[in-house]
């Protein structure tokens, strides 16, 4: 029934995202179909994947398609082109996607053959031979390790590919400049600084439990990346971009980025020089389980690592594209205004 | 610890991928972009020497399967080497090696200094990508590494001087990423069916279920989405942007590699996991893949024939040479097979020649507009002679390697008797000629323009790759003993054939 429900919502924002031409208002549907998917997840028993889709779908993504919105104007171009052509290919995909499921085995029937193959062994042995009660967790990071550190290269390879098309060589800023900025957003922001003070700790904190406690529960180097991420990108939004960069060194953070991936891999090549496969973590230690459970824990902290500060690379210069605009803007209007004073 | 390092000649499967992709991120620590350069360099080398290692494995004792994580292979996720993806890893890191010896001179005046570091970081991902899709023998894993190489194909493009590259990319991503989501799609259906991910336990427990319609959906989105990242008339339209306005090096990197992978997934998913009863028989694949095969051939030649831009030329062209890999493939023989097979190598070597020439040409003068040709031939004799020499090879010429492929395709229709499409095969060579004849008209017999400043012949770190490269155009036109012989034997394994 609440699956109905959830998705009856969803088709009606889709639609609505489409018939909206007010930018800003398509975003912040966008963010409610992350949340209601997040929603979805959960009701289908998937807390690890909503988890992630309410961190990166209904926050993350949405903030940073506000900040393209403020450089690039909230309203769309309407064009009296109608693009039948196009329609008519989504048409013919629908209908294949509907057609696709007449045939499919029922939902959450016993008999389906996703039931009867690989997933019996992960359900009954995994306790066995990872030792970790977690069994979304074993199979990413044990049985599937290798997917997984093809998807943290994945995020690194969006890190390095907005660093390479939008980052911008900045002068040094001035120390008297940032402090009057700061004085000025004290004012306007007083109420949510204080509170996003108090609870930023707490969001640090729950991220570090969500990053530990992957073996037993929901969680794991993903979700507690995004969530570290988000911590510090609610500082930087209520404290500038200048301060937060004072706080958090950009070289440094590319380090990180690095070093993620590289733990990751490590942990992979310890395994083939101890004489055992390319992330069999058994031969990490005396006991296979202890292995399995260092090798995890090794690994699900390169991928905190990397995802929390790719998040944060993605967000500052994002950012610091805006922050160059408004700075160009006001040099042109400066130098205007020098200009008609002179004349 | 030291002891096991002679035993690891076994992971080397995984060490074929695992090499450039850890090299990656050490680039980021290295950070300065002459020594990211050098090590970029040696890491292709390396990635080069493991894949001959492991061709020469392939070939003497068969097929390699690795367990990644020591679990077993529906559990785990499978490397799986056989003949084909030995023979395409070959032809990847090959290219991508010798194409990287030419990236720093290059880059120097297409990308700005400050992101050099970058460019290489995402070259060595996206041959790390592409190596992961070639080496694995697991469908969702295919996906993941289709990812890495898709992400850092978009960034690099985007990375051209022009400023119609970010455009190029932009259109790139919509169609990379409405294809790769067919993949997933299709992959999706297919694990729904049967409980598995990996090819070879799927492609036993598919025929079960062939007749479902969730299969055949599953089969759909699969061979669409391929299609599009392969550039099959008519989901072309995002190539020649691409190729054209991306740096010379990326474009000299993809036109070799980037959809050759893609005729590999779609060798892969077709022959070796929904089988060959199920792809041509089941589904009228064969006459669907003809028709847009040799459409390909003479819409994107005839294109080309009336560009001024000579990159985008040559991406027209790579389109229909796409289209004549497509045509071996819809014959479904193991002569067919081994003709597309064997194309795949010589278009590699043939296009990364040209497209490394016209990088040498932009090097000089700046763009590569047919109006700026005039008098080259004089003044850039190596390069403007590689780029006539790839020609040939292109057209088809004998002692090139680009005869080779033709012939065999040829012979592949003879051998079913389908002449019309052979004299049409024919007729596509002749669009050849008259592309390649417009450019060397106008470098070699027309007199350099008055207001044009004389130029000076390309430097050595052009030269020297563009011409292995030509050289190998030639020697595996004359001495066709390996690429045929390893293009015939993996033909042949995938019909399930002995020799």
């Amino acid at each position: 029934m609440i699956n109905i429900v959830i998705l009856t919502l969803l088709v009606v924002i889709a639609i609505a995202i489409i018939r909206m031409k007010d930018l800003f208002a398509v975003v912040m549907l966008l963010g409610i179909y992350g949340l209601l998917s997040a929603s979805f997840f959960v009701a289908m028993d998937a807390v690890d994947v909503a988890f992630t889709e309410a961190a990166v779908g209904a926050g993350i993504s949405t903030l940073l398609m506000l900040v393209v919105i403020s450089m690039t104007g909230r309203r769309e171009i309407t064009t009296r082109h109608k693009p039948f052509s196009a329609l008519f290919v989504v048409a013919i995909t629908g209908f294949l996607l509907i057609y696709g499921t007449l045939d499919m085995p029922y939902f959450g029937s016993a008999d389906a053959p996703i039931h009867g193959h690989v997933a019996p062994r992960y359900i009954n042995d995994s306790m066995q031979e990872i030792g970790i009660p977690n069994i979304v967790t074993s199979v990413l990071a044990s049985y599937r390790a290798f997917d997984t550190f093809g998807e943290v290269v994945v995020i690194f390879t969006a890190g390095i590919g907005v660093l390479a098309l939008l980052s911008v060589v900045r002068r040094p800023e001035d120390p008297e400049q940032i402090a009057v900025i700061n004085d000025s957003m004290h004012e306007r922001h007083l109420v949510i600084r204080i509170i996003a003070k108090i609870l930023i700790p707490f969001i640090l904190l729950f991220a570090l439990y969500v990053q530990f406690h992957g073996d037993f529960g929901p969680g794991g180097g993903f979700q507690a990346g995004v969530i570290f991420a988000a911590a510090i990108i609610l500082y930087t939004m209520l404290f500038g971009l200048s301060t937060a960069r004072r706080v958090i060194n950009q070289s440094l953070i590319r380090l990180v980025a690095a070093t993620g991936v590289l733990l990751y891999g490590s942990v992979g090549l310890a395994t083939l020089l101890s004489g055992g496969n390319f992330f069999d973590y058994n031969v990490l230690a005396n006991d296979p389980i202890a292995g399995q459970h260092l090798g995890i824990a090794l690994i699900e902290l390169g991928v905190g690592c990397t995802v929390a500060v790719v998040i944060i690379i993605i967000f500052f210069n994002f950012a610091a594209r805006r922050e160059m605009q408004l700075n160009n803007k006001k040099q042109h209007q400066d130098k205007k205004n020098k200009e008609s004073s002179s004349c | 610890m030291i002891a096991h390092l002679p035993a690891l000649q076994v992971h080397l499967p995984v060490l074929q991928v695992i090499i450039p992709l850890m090299a990656a991120p050490i680039c980021l620590i290295l950070k300065r972009a002459h020594p990211v350069w050098l090590f970029a360099l040696i890491t292709s080398g390396l990635a080069f020497v493991i894949s001959v290692l492991l061709l020469q494995q392939v070939m003497t004792s068969g097929v390699i399967s690795y367990e990644l994580g020591g679990w077993q292979a529906p559990w785990g996720i499978e490397y799986r080497i056989d003949k084909l993806n030995a023979f395409v890893l070959l032809i990847i890191t090959s290219i991508s090696t010798i194409v990287l010896f030419a990236a720093q001179t290059s880059i120097e005046k297409e990308i700005p200094k400050s992101k050099h570091t970058f460019f290489y970081i995402l070259y060595l991902l996206s041959l790390t990508g592409m190596l992961g899709i070639v080496a694995t023998g697991d469908a969702f894993n295919v996906f993941v590494f289709l990812e890495i190489s898709s992400l850092s194909a978009y960034a690099l493009i985007a990375m051209g001087k022009d400023r119609r590259a970010l455009w190029a990319a932009y259109q790139y991503l919509i169609m990379g990423t409405i294809g790769a989501t067919f993949i997933l799609i299709g992959i999706g259906l297919m694990y729904q069916m049967t409980g598995t991910l990996n090819m070879e336990d799927l492609s036993q427990r598919l025929p079960e279920v062939a007749q479902t319609r969730t299969v055949f959906t599953a089969f759909a989105f699969v061979i669409v989405g391929v299609c599009l990242k392969l550039a099959l008339f008519p989901l072309h339209l995002w190539l020649p942007n691409a190729y054209a306005y991306a740096p010379s090096i990326v474009t000299a990197f993809f036109a070799a590699t980037a959809t050759k992978v893609a005729i590999y997934l779609l060798i892969r998913f077709t022959f070796t996991i929904f089988g060959l009863s199920f792809s041509f028989t089941t589904i009228p694949l064969q006459t669907l893949f003809m028709a847009l095969g040799l459409a390909g051939i003479f819409i994107a030649s005839t294109s080309a024939i009336y560009q001024k831009n000579i990159k985008l030329l040559f991406a027209y062209s790579s389109i229909a040479q796409i289209g004549y890999m497509i045509v071996g493939f819809s014959i479904s023989s193991v002569t067919g097979l081994t003709a597309t097979l064997l194309h795949m190598f010589n278009h590699a070597l043939m296009k990364s020649a040209i497209f490394l020439a016209l990088g040498a040409v932009m090097y000089r003068l700046g763009n590569v507009q047919l109006s700026s040709f005039h008098g080259l031939g004089r003044q850039m004799p190596f390069t403007m002679a590689a780029i006539v020499i790839g020609g040939l090879s292109l057209i088809g010429v004998p002692l090139t390697v680009g005869f080779v492929s033709k012939w065999y395709l040829l012979l592949a229709l003879l051998e079913q008797g389908w002449w019309p499409v052979a004299v049409l095969i024919l007729l596509g060579s002749v669009l050849a000629v008259i592309y390649v004849w417009r450019l060397v008209e106008v470098a070699y017999f027309k007199e350099p323009l008055s207001d044009q400043v004389p130029v000076k012949e390309a430097p050595m770190f052009f030269i020297i790759p563009i011409w292995t490269l030509i050289i190998a155009n030639i020697y595996f036109g004359i001495d066709t003993r390996l690429s045929v012989q390893v293009a015939q034997a993996a033909a042949m394994s995938l019909f399930g054939v002995t020799p």
